[in-house]
């Protein structure tokens, strides 16, 4: 049997998974999110961002997955000359009905602030959500060295 | 720590969200025992505020004013100030100080500005 690949991984990317269930997972979450930050160059600023922004979405998990239970996901990122960190928070709670009123700051279902995602998505280069009632959220983070 | 009739609180590391709220208490009964006319809430020592921990610190400087003491947040680091901005926290009701220096300057001025205002009330 013969594999191709069309393109041949360079180099393998670190990957470093949390599991999230309970309050102090928060502080695994910054710190692995900070310690990758910096491997990846970020600035003081744009370190600061992404770890709030992963705070954010990691503390989301504890109020509203099923049992409070998730994984966040952080990994270095490149592209061309750019590198960064990305973080990925996956729940399988019961998901978000309407995402575009979730993302509207100050809609809150849980008495919350209402700026969990809203803010996040402010604070990072890029953001994605993934959600489907019943099955769970995927939010994707990323933040660049420029 | 105690500083005359000014308590300063310190708070550095990586916070979780219990220890804030045990700060919050702490305090709060520090500031009636000790019977402190201010209080200064020092967060240079905190590299990430996030939403619930700037929503904990907002709601203890209300609890310290309705002791009757002042209270002021000092000491945000610039790049926690952009990171609250952008997530949509301005904490408008809340003293601020650059340092603590200064925040005793204004927990001073108040106090001034408190007696002056009582005073005028009497006549």
């Amino acid at each position: 049997m013969t594999i191709t690949a069309d393109n041949p991984p360079a180099e393998l990317l670190a990957v470093t998974t949390v599991t999230i269930g309970a309050e102090s997972d928060l502080l695994r979450v910054r710190s692995t999110m900070r310690a990758y930050a910096r491997q990846a160059g970020l600035g003081l600023t744009a370190t600061t961002k992404v770890v709030t922004a992963g705070s954010e979405l990691a503390r989301n998990i504890l109020r509203y997955a099923t049992g409070g239970q998730g994984v966040a996901t952080v990994q270095e990122a490149a592209s061309g000359q750019k590198t960064g960190v990305q973080a990925v928070f996956a729940d399988r709670g019961p998901g978000i009905a309407d995402l575009e009123q979730a993302m509207r700051s100050g809609f809150s279902t849980a008495g919350g602030l209402g700026l969990g995602l809203p803010g996040s998505r402010r604070l990072v280069d890029e953001f994605a959500i993934d959600s489907a009632p019943g099955l769970g959220t995927r939010v994707t983070i990323c933040q660049w060295n420029r | 720590m105690r500083m005359g009739q000014d308590l300063l609180v310190t708070l550095h590391g990586d916070l979780d969200d219990r220890t804030v709220e045990s700060i919050e208490q702490n305090v709060t009964s520090e500031v009636a025992r000790t019977r402190a006319r201010g209080t200064l809430i020092d967060v240079s020592g905190l590299d990430v505020v996030d939403s619930f921990v700037a929503q904990v610190l907002a709601r203890l400087v209300r609890m310290i004013r309705l002791l009757g003491a002042e209270a002021a947040i000092v000491g945000i680091r610039p790049a926690v100030a952009i990171t609250l901005v952008e997530l949509g926290i301005s904490m408008p009701d809340v003293t601020t100080a650059l340092n603590a220096e200064q925040g005793m300057a204004r927990l001073r001025r108040m106090r001034a500005d408190g007696m002056r205002i009582d005073h005028d009330n009497h006549c």
